[in-house]
């Protein structure tokens, strides 16, 4: 009974870690959740397939672009490999992620890989650089609140979206960089973190330029895992010094 | 249903299919080579970065000053205290410069 309500409250204790985490993310993305909602009817989905696509795909870049390209009348199929295309950089995280939820029960990995955004995987992962464990409690607490805000923001943006005031004074376009810049930031004392760094900015900048969105993400983020897995192994940490 | 309706749930089952894809692909492997792990590793630094370079090329001074100080707090506060600092310059910043 004792040792119940002790690791109750472990388990208490690391589902409220997670959700201190996922408190930024909350705040950052919840414009974005409304402006979706917004645009969303605004290109004549309806409030309930506003709401769905929140709660269904989750992944805020994916559904504006699928949403622009819904306004301008552009073929199904082709909607849905723009955001195939803006999702692809998951695969990455997910590969990755892998190492670290291989543990969990199948069904807790399928749900934990549902929810896999940039924050998620970001925070997970510096997590287990540290040293501790990803639980999936933790991973959940981390996760669920975000989801939770994002699908009810969706379904508000597209309800009241009409009433949104000025985006630009209140700096809204630019939150995610600023929390995305903070998040790399956090990886700093990894090996190889500038080189990676470098070569990522450099080369989706060029692809920004040249190819264009949603591809920069994808060919910029294989240009920093190139340079990772061409150098020796042990410029990364990686096995003994020669 | 609707073709939004089929829209919707092929975008959320070709999503899926992306946050499950990776490790799917690199689980078939028993061992990890070295390079490989030593790509995965790499892989929060190289993503994360796309998301922000082309923003901070077409950025102006406000947006600038906020990075800034955000990296600045980044050095020593947590994510939260570092995002409020940076979103906190970026809001009084931008009532100055547009």
């Amino acid at each position: 009974m004792a040792a119940e309500a002790i690791s109750e409250s472990r388990a208490g204790g690391d589902f409220w870690d997670g959700v201190r985490l996922s408190m930024p993310v909350v705040v950052a993305s919840a414009p974005f959740a409304i402006l979706f909602g917004a645009i969303a009817v605004d290109n004549g989905f309806s409030v309930l397939e506003a709401f769905l696509m929140s709660a269904m795909i989750y992944g805020g870049a994916s559904q504006m672009v699928g949403i622009e390209l819904f306004g301008q009348h552009v073929a199904p199929w082709l909607i849905v490999l723009s955001i195939f295309a803006v999702n692809f950089r998951h695969v990455l995280y997910s590969a990755g992620i892998g190492r670290r939820i291989a543990h969990w029960p199948l069904l807790q990995q399928a749900a934990g890989y549902f929810i896999l955004t940039d924050p998620q995987f970001a925070v997970a992962e510096a997590r287990a650089v540290s040293g501790k464990p990803v639980g999936f409690v933790w991973y959940l607490g981390l996760g669920l609140p975000v989801y939770v805000f994002w699908v009810i923001e969706s379904g508000l943006g597209a309800v009241f979206g009409k009433m949104i005031p000025d985006t630009h004074a209140l700096g809204i376009d630019f939150l995610l960089p600023i929390y995305f810049l903070g998040l790399v930031l956090g990886f700093r004392k990894r090996p190889l973190w500038l080189p990676v760094v470098a070569a990522s900015a450099a080369a989706s900048i060029i692809a920004y330029r040249t190819v264009g969105s949603p591809w920069h993400v994808s060919i910029g983020a294989l240009a920093g895992v190139l340079l990772a897995v061409i150098l020796p192994p042990h410029h990364s940490g990686i096995g003994e010094r020669p | 249903m609707s073709t939004t309706f089929w829209i919707i749930l092929a975008g959320a089952i070709a999503t899926y299919l992306t946050r499950i894809g990776g490790h799917l692909v690199i689980s078939r492997f028993e061992n990890i080579h070295p390079r490989v792990e030593a790509g995965l590793n790499a892989v929060p630094a190289a993503v994360l970065t796309t998301l922000v370079a082309p923003a901070v090329l077409g950025a102006g001074p406000a947006e600038w000053a906020a990075l800034i100080v955000t990296a600045l707090v980044s050095l020593r506060g947590g994510l939260m205290a570092m995002f409020l600092a940076g979103a906190a310059v970026l809001i009084i910043a931008r009532q100055f410069v547009g």
